[in-house]
């Protein structure tokens, strides 16, 4: 089991807390190619190595960890898109695995990859996305302009195809989609990775608001120890699938001696931390269809 | 009670959404169905031409009515092909335009999100086998069809889509299982669908294992009951005895397309196999 250091003082807030999330031992295994075995010859990577933590409503969580930490693969147990291979996950009261319809109509997410339909326009594709939701086209109608409006979105670009927006735009897009369904656990797996200064200024002022003017707790992944600091309350420290630490950054700063956020991570896992590197850094983690 | 009607509203605005995406996406795309449109007449053409060939070469036979036969299995080829598209699609496209995440942790139930993509796939196909009957049997061959009932063959071809659905959600597995060959594996399923099915030729000239598996396929009751209409006029009483297999077919085939589908979507959970690609 991954010990988890919690300050005492965020214990005792806990406590207080209604709880969002509940990840308790979670595991997550994967075969991967094994090239030593052959040309068929695979082997057991993991992904997740018995993570637990507790998420407080309305509180964020940003996690750092590096390419392959398993940031990913906790971000797809907890939206059902994978199964756990052992552990469990409890959002809101409902498991993740017995109980997963619930859990989605509480969830919602922002990924790295924008991933829209690039044919079809902003308005379209945040229309048949909310359908899913159960949102009729007169629910939508006024709601779609203004969350586009709120994201900083140009009201002449509404139905441009998606393949004609930047990076930038479309990850405003994104997090329009995700807010649109009222989500009370967003879950923003490196929504910023990639993205120009400018941008990048942007999405996390729209963080900032939707922490400050929405009921939605916060599960945020980065590789942006900066973006980490300043938008969450608690920092966790995922390495190989491990949770070594999960607390205010600057308890885990005073535990490790150290001045920086990132300095602590190297005390923590004993490697330099990585800036953005490799978008999708679990790619490798689908197993080989042989 | 409320909240089951309010679930079952949301499931069915949800179903919507897949149909309204289909139709922005048609919307966009619509150059390319035309072309493939256009593909598809030339290649009815290549087989309804045959008729005219062996004519030629002295066969002797009643060139009309064979044609005719030839163009309902290759409208019917067509036809089907666009079902199990728009059903692979489901997984495929949704894969290599990244959406797949997003639309799998919706709370859509997978039965309704299927149901979405059939109704627009029957509806699409539909529309496309009738546009593509009417150009081969009117403008290239004028083909006489004096006692042709054309309600009954469209009510069978209706009948007939449930069973077609239901055996394209088993194949709509496939790319979720194999993300590298799955969408491949189905034309194979409709290809061998047809080949029992009696396709271009009746089931009769078939090996007797094949005419087995033709009497447990929705295709041949669907070609048997569309010759019949067209051919040889038959109202739609007299197609009760294509019409009573084709809908327990398609009673068994929906709940086992939905059984095969949730089990693949297990494995492609368990396996991480449930993301974008491209």
């Amino acid at each position: 089991m991954t010990e988890i250091r919690e300050a005492p003082s965020m214990k005792a807030v806990a406590r207080d807390l209604v709880v969002a999330v509940e990840a308790h031992e979670l595991r997550k295994e994967f075969k991967v190619p094994d090239r030593k075995k052959g040309r068929f010859g695979r082997k057991t990577r993991v992904a997740l190595d018995g993570v637990s933590f507790t998420l407080g409503r309305g509180e964020t969580v940003a996690i750092l960890g590096q390419n392959g930490s398993g940031k990913s693969t906790l971000v797809r147990l907890l939206s059902t898109l994978l199964l756990p291979d052992g552990g469990s996950a409890v959002i809101f009261g409902h498991d993740v695995v017995s109980d997963a319809r619930a859990v989605r109509r509480l969830v919602n997410r922002v990924s790295v990859e924008a991933s829209f339909f690039k044919k079809m326009s902003s308005a379209e594709n945040l229309g048949y996305a909310s359908r899913y939701y159960g949102m009729t086209a007169a629910d939508t109608k006024d709601l779609i302009p203004e969350i586009l409006e709120r994201v900083g979105f140009p009201r002449d670009r509404r139905d441009e195809p998606m393949e004609n927006l930047s990076r930038g735009m479309q990850q405003k897009v994104a997090l329009a989609r995700a807010l649109l369904t009222s989500p009370v656990l967003l879950l923003l797996d490196e929504p910023t990775t990639g993205l120009d200064p400018r941008s990048k200024l942007e999405v996390q002022d729209f963080i900032r608001e939707i922490r400050t003017n929405h009921d939605s707790t916060i599960l945020l992944c980065t590789h942006d120890l900066a973006e980490a600091e300043t938008l969450a309350e608690r920092v966790g420290i995922l390495d190989r699938g491990r949770l070594l630490a999960l607390e205010p950054a600057d308890d885990l700063k005073r535990r490790y001696g150290c001045g920086t956020l990132e300095e602590a991570f190297f005390s923590a896992t004993g490697r330099a931390f990585e800036a953005e590197g490799d978008e999708d850094d679990e790619d490798d983690d689908r197993e080989v269809f042989a | 009670m409320r909240a089951l009607v309010s679930t079952m509203r949301a499931e069915l605005v949800g179903a919507g959404g897949v149909v309204e995406r289909n139709y922005y996406l048609t919307k966009r795309y619509i150059w390319w169905d035309v072309a493939w449109f256009l593909w598809t007449v030339a290649n009815t053409l290549t087989i309804v031409f045959i008729a005219k060939g062996i004519e030629a070469s002295g066969g002797n036979l009643d060139v009309n009515r064979t044609m005719t036969t030839l163009l309902i299995g290759a409208v019917v080829w067509a036809y089907l092909g666009i079902l199990f598209e728009f059903l692979m699609e489901t997984v495929a496209w949704e894969r290599w335009e990244g959406t797949i995440e997003y639309t799998f942790m919706a709370p859509l139930s997978r039965a309704m999100h299927l149901a979405g993509q059939g109704v627009f796939a029957i509806a699409y196909g539909l529309l496309r086998a009738t546009f593509l009957f009417a150009v081969c049997a009117f403008l290239f061959f004028d083909l006489a069809m004096p006692n042709a009932q054309f309600f009954p063959a469209f009510v069978v071809l209706v009948v007939s889509s449930v069973s077609f659905i239901g055996i394209g959600m088993m194949m709509s597995v496939l790319p979720l299982i194999s993300p590298e060959k799955g969408t491949q594996l189905g034309f194979v399923a409709q290809g061998t669908l047809l080949v029992v099915s009696g396709v271009y030729y009746p089931v009769s000239v078939l090996p007797e294992w094949m005419q087995w598996i033709a009497t447990i396929s929705p295709a041949t009751y669907a070609l048997d009951g569309i010759r019949e209409a067209i051919l040889e006029g038959q109202g739609l009483t007299a197609m009760w005895d294509e019409l009573w297999p084709l809908m327990i077919i398609g009673v068994v085939s929906i709940p086992m397309g939905l059984w095969v589908f949730s089990r693949g979507e297990k494995y492609a959970k368990k396996h991480g196999k449930l993301k974008r690609s491209g």
